[in-house]
């Protein structure tokens, strides 16, 4: 479960004024609940994802994450319960390291590192049955450097590595962005399943508005660093990507109004 | 054939700085120039403990250990302080210039008279050697299996070590710190072990050098960073890629190599001076030509 109350993270441009890029945000994601993220450039969402992260330090609010208050954690405490996928495939890979290596370190997520050797036979065995299990043919490139692999296959290693030990929350950070449509729709299809398979409680951020309608059991619309629309249920199962370009049209039109005309109408929306 | 042997000798010994490198600069790509400071205090420490009568092993023990010790300072300085690679190295080696200083109590110290570890195994050796019909040499030739003895030893450990779950988690820290991070490791501490690690080798080259020549000397590390990386740069240039073993092993050949070029840049009428001059042409001409060769196809798979 993730749990985020009054977040907010303030940015001041040198000398511009103070903006707050999340704005007290308060939500939860229970136990099981596929969350998708959108909203514009600037909307606050990224940042949003990384201050669950721990990449972006909050000003004010909380996050916990399976009733554990991680609000003052480093990124790398985190990865105890919080699993994640980076939009750069180069970022949440070891280019040099063998596939196998990457998995190995994966392995050892949130947990103490010894001196055990990282790829024992147990471990190939297991990476090559779930590398199968989820795209076929990848079980057979475990020794290879990670590095020669195109993006689409490095996010789909990316996937098992992050849910290797079921996590709390799984962020993704617009984890299809950087790939080809077919690689990306690949991509989309492997996490679905884990998702469903680990039950996990997932937290996604995308541009697609494609994706945001097709996946997910809810969907929250950032704007102006505060949730705008949050759809979840039956309601949600009906969005399509039109609706919610529909959506964007008028949240921009709603920003060339006076704030508290721009708000009304805001409410009036969401 | 004594000379030779003596180049080999020293390639060998050498290929610890090298092997220090190729952990500090192609495993957490940090161009680490505390190696210059560490071989010297390696050889200082070393040196002072034999004089003081303490066993040759742990003497030699000791050099690598005070080396490691200068690695975890610029470590540290660049994880905790983020000071910038390069800066952290300059630091700890100028202050290291004073610290050799003072240990060795004066410029330089003979090792006449002390027994060091490599007059222990080429006692033992000595008669295997001369058997061999090294004749001569035969002391040489001793000597040489000692240093190939360790180095392979210290290949087997390297090998083995970044194998091992703390080892590989310090390969993806020095190579992708995000992935490290978001998989729960705190790459500053990782990038203070590497370095601490790198300048153990690194120190115990210089230990060994000073008991292989009879004595250490507070100006014996002066380019030694730029030496090293000549010998990775070179070792990868021999076998071009290939996984962890094969580019330990690479390193090493790469550092016997370089001192046979050099011993025989020498020998067509190098002058001595222009030793160092040369070893930084030949690292920036590793450092550029990869870049010269490969301009064409890089700019296409960017487009």
């Amino acid at each position: 479960m993730l749990d985020v109350r009054h977040a907010t993270v303030a940015f001041s441009a040198p000398g511009g004024p103070l903006v707050r890029a999340v704005d007290d945000v308060s939500f939860t994601i229970p136990v099981g609940t596929f969350v998708v993220v959108i909203g514009t450039n600037g909307s606050g969402k990224s940042t949003l994802l990384g201050a669950i992260a721990g990449t972006v330090r909050l000003d004010a609010g909380s996050i916990h994450v399976a009733g554990h208050d991680l609000t003052r954690w480093r990124e790398n405490r985190r990865a105890r319960y919080v699993g994640r996928v980076f939009q750069d495939p180069r970022a949440g890979t070891a280019s040099s390291l063998s596939v196998l290596e990457n998995i190995a370190v994966a392995a050892c997520r949130g947990r103490p590192v010894g001196l055990g050797w990282a790829t024992p036979q147990r471990l190939r065995a297991e990476a090559a049955q779930r590398l199968a299990a989820i795209q076929p043919g990848l079980e057979k490139r475990l020794d290879q450097p990670i590095g020669s692999m195109s993006g689409g296959q490095r996010q789909i290693v990316s996937l098992v590595m992050a849910t290797w030990h079921r996590p709390e929350l799984l962020l993704l950070d617009e984890h299809t962005a950087a790939l080809d449509p077919a690689s990306a729709d690949r991509v989309v299809q492997a996490t679905a399943k884990l998702v469903r398979d680990q039950k996990l409680t997932a937290l996604m951020v995308t541009h697609s508005l494609e994706q945001a309608a097709r996946l997910g059991d809810r969907l929250l619309l950032v704007h102006r660093g505060k949730i705008a629309v949050d759809v979840e249920g039956g309601a949600k199962r009906r969005l399509t990507p039109e609706d919610l370009a529909s959506r964007f049209d008028r949240l921009r039109r709603a920003d060339q109004l006076d704030d508290p005309a721009a708000r009304t109408l805001r409410d009036l929306y969401a | 054939m004594i000379t030779l042997l003596a180049t080999w000798t020293f390639g060998v010994t050498l290929a610890l700085v090298a092997l220090g490198v190729f952990v500090s600069y192609r495993l957490f790509a940090f161009p680490d120039i505390t190696t210059d400071g560490s071989f010297t205090l390696g050889a200082v420490t070393t040196t002072v403990l034999l004089v003081a009568g303490h066993d040759p092993a742990i003497a030699t023990l000791g050099g690598a250990a005070a080396g490691a010790a200068a690695g975890a300072c610029t470590g540290l300085l660049h994880a905790i302080l983020g000071i910038e690679p390069l800066l952290s190295g300059i630091l700890v080696t100028t202050a290291l210039s004073s610290v050799n200083l003072v240990v060795l109590g004066r410029s330089n110290v003979p090792l006449a008279g002390t027994a060091t570890l490599l007059d222990r195994a080429e006692a033992i050796l000595l008669p295997a050697t001369t058997a061999a019909g090294f004749g001569d040499a035969a002391a040489e030739a001793a000597r040489l299996i000692v240093m190939l003895a360790a180095v392979g030893i210290a290949v087997l450990f390297l090998w083995a070590f970044f194998r091992t779950n703390l080892g590989t988690a310090m390969r993806a820290g020095g190579d992708t710190a995000s992935m490290a991070r978001a998989l729960g490791r705190n790459t500053g501490l990782l990038t203070v072990a590497g370095l601490a690690i790198a300048n153990a080798l690194t120190a115990l080259s210089g230990a060994f050098v000073a008991q292989v020549q009879g004595f250490a000397d507070v100006q014996m590390g002066i380019g030694m960073v730029v030496w090293g990386m000549a010998s990775v740069f070179l070792g990868a240039a021999l076998v071009g890629p290939v996984r962890l073993g094969g580019a330990l092993v690479a390193t090493v050949a790469g550092s016997i190599t370089f001192r046979l070029l050099v011993a025989s840049a020498l020998r067509a009428g190098l002058h001595p001076d222009w030793l160092k001059a040369a070893t930084a042409l030949v690292v920036l001409a590793a450092l550029v030509a990869p870049r010269l060769l490969t301009r064409r196809p890089q700019a296409s798979a960017a487009r």
